[in-house]
């Protein structure tokens, strides 16, 4: 018998097993709703300017009142993360480009203000010269609204979000599509079947780039992307990678159907909750266990290569 | 614009943060071949910074050898890690069959392995480029005229960012008060011209401060001593403005992988991605506003 001299050494030596980082300070259900709401009031005014636009009225209303109320309920939950939520206008006494929270923080101070402008002028009829100008403005802070929590997320050391840099924009402006087009066929559910079709086909197109961008990311990802695959985040991810393709099905009937219009609605908005939850939860199991840490690391995968 | 803002050496991080004039930049050596484990250092810092122990936790015994603190938080700005290790046995002639209860009996066979204990005194690093600071949307995180990174807790709102973007896992959130804590590097103590509590406490010398340029030079003599004397396992950590955090203004000499003290092996300041960062938002955010487009394109109906 030949002895070993020692014991083969393990594939990831650590500190008893510990995190090397810290465990994400954000919880749920705040910071995924968080999420969902800035990506619906985003694409939401976006939709409402394009319905104006097009003198589309149902859609147009639908769209400001989503934007303004989902952009109100995203800044109470962004308050309700804070450790000091009454110091929350401390966010506003710089502006730095470095920090993505600082940039979010004006750019959702701006869009809301827009969008209720928006909004309160579409419900009471007054100044709607300046409404329709807020809603205007509003379709272009919207889009910065939905896709910069992605740069929110990734500019951590947290593996699962960082190593995700080049797909959680792309994700979250999906989703935020397919939940705009959600609230549209909501709001629009019990009108004629015309006035739903722009809002069914952003629906589709918003739930194609979700699932495409969420497929990606799985695969991109090497060892992290695991943490997408397991526990309460792989539960979220497959959801939605069925939710998004069954609720572009029914968008697709929704123009000659009132029963597809609302199950899209739903489907879609669950596909998009799902997903921010999911992106969520592997956050934090990217840290629970260092080896995504030491791998990424170690094996020069963090940064990925350009 | 000076160049090296977000990644890259930084030869003067105070005067980048905007100091007309300001001294020399300090930091922490902490030569962890000389640490003894005694903890005076934690002791210390609690005691100078006042720090709270608001969970009743400090009597907590973890099993992780002599290490009862953990890790560090936002109530423990210094931590000594306890390493254990069996050391392989020297090399002695093996016979056939080894019964290790006679081996080990028998002095004659060799010594069959030994513990090695490894101590550290870990610290914040208050990077070159401090992710913490970068991502921080109120200011309250700020550079010294030390060139040092402190938390100012009356601008603090707990965002919480910080604890995410650090990538050494050191500033954390306390539950009880809701802003984010680390260490300061006694900025007070620094202001009144004396050391940090922790390198005034330490009786080895392990950790050692002044300006980061010397000590430096101090660590890289030490380092070719104890290779020169055959330890060639150890290694400077975060000394070098060449990695991905432009060098730490607190640095180790180690023994061993940095995983094994619970360190990152090469941790990268996150927002280094920056620029590309921002431009794929707003790529994404174009393709957003080209969606609903395309959605409300041709005719109505």
């Amino acid at each position: 018998m030949t002895e070993q001299p020692q014991v083969p050494e393990a594939d990831f030596r650590s500190y008893y097993g510990r995190p090397i980082l810290k465990l994400p300070r954000w919880k749920e259900p705040h910071l995924p709703a968080y999420l969902y709401l800035g990506g619906l009031s985003g694409a939401s005014a976006v939709m409402g300017a394009a319905a104006a636009a097009t003198g589309r009225r149902s859609l147009a209303r639908a769209g400001r009142l989503t934007g303004a109320a989902a952009g109100a309920g995203g800044t109470v939950f962004l308050i309700s993360e804070l450790g000091r939520p009454e110091r929350f206008l401390n966010m506003l006494r710089v502006a730095k480009p470095t920090s993505p929270m600082s940039m979010g923080a004006w750019v959702l101070a701006a869009h809301s203000s827009l969008a209720s402008a928006a909004a309160a002028s579409e419900v009471t009829g007054v100044l709607p010269g300046l409404g329709a100008a807020a809603g205007v403005a509003s379709a272009v802070t919207g889009p910065i609204l939905a896709t910069y929590t992605g740069v929110l997320l990734a500019d951590t050391a947290v593996p699962a979000w960082h190593e995700a840099q080049r797909e959680l924009p792309f994700l979250f402006a999906g989703s935020a599509m397919a939940s705009a087009g959600a609230a549209g066929l909501a709001a629009t559910a019990l009108g004629p079947g015309r006035d739903r079709a722009p809002a069914a086909r952003l629906a589709v197109i918003g739930a194609a780039v979700e699932l495409a961008a969420a497929l990606h990311l799985e695969r991109a990802l090497g060892l992290t992307g695991e943490t997408y695959q397991q526990g309460g985040a792989g539960q979220m991810m497959r959801a939605a990678r069925w939710l998004a393709p069954a609720g572009a099905l029914a968008a697709l009937a929704a123009p000659r159907s009132r029963v597809a219009a609302v199950a899209a609605a739903g489907l879609l908005t669950a596909g998009a909750v799902a997903t921010r939850f999911g992106v969520f939860r592997a956050g934090p199991a990217s840290v629970a266990d260092p080896k995504y840490v030491i791998a990424s690391q170690r094996d020069g995968a963090a940064p990925r290569p350009r | 614009m000076t160049s090296n803002r977000l990644s890259g050496p930084l030869p003067d991080v105070s005067g980048d943060a905007g100091y007309v004039t300001h001294p020399e930049r300090v930091g922490f050596f902490t030569d962890t071949s000389v640490c003894i484990g005694c903890k005076a250092c934690e002791v210390a810092c609690k005691e100078w910074n006042g720090l709270p122990d608001p969970d009743g936790d400090a009597l907590t015994l973890t099993g992780m050898s002599y290490d009862n603190t953990s890790a560090l938080g936002s109530n423990a700005w210094r931590h000594v890690a306890f390493i254990e290790q069996a050391v392989p046995a020297k090399q002695v002639a093996a016979p056939e069959e080894t019964d290790l209860i006679a081996a080990v009996a028998d002095d004659s066979a060799g010594d069959l392995g030994a513990t090695r204990w490894l101590m550290s005194s870990d610290v914040c690093k208050h990077c070159t480029h401090a992710a913490c600071l970068d991502v921080c949307p109120t200011g309250a995180l700020v550079r010294t005229e030390f060139g040092t990174v402190i938390v100012q807790p009356d601008v603090c709102n707990g965002c919480a960012y910080c604890v995410s973007a650090c990538p050494f896992g050191v500033i954390d959130r306390r539950e009880d008060d809701g802003r984010a804590w680390k260490c300061t590097m006694c900025y007070d103590r620094l202001r009144g011209g004396l050391e940090p509590a922790c390198a005034k406490a330490c009786p080895t010398d392990s950790i050692q401060f002044g300006p980061l340029d010397e000590l430096r030079a101090i660590a890289q003599t030490r380092l070719d001593d104890l290779h020169e004397a055959g330890t060639t396992e150890a290694r400077l950590y975060g000394a070098d403005p060449d990695d991905g955090i432009g060098g730490a203004g607190a640095f180790f000499l180690l023994l061993d992988e940095p995983q094994v003290y619970g360190l990152p092996p090469d941790p990268v300041v996150t927002t280094q991605d920056m620029p590309a960062m921002w431009r794929r938002a707003g790529v994404a955010a174009a393709m957003l506003a080209a969606g609903v487009a395309v959605a409300f394109a041709g005719r109505r109906g």
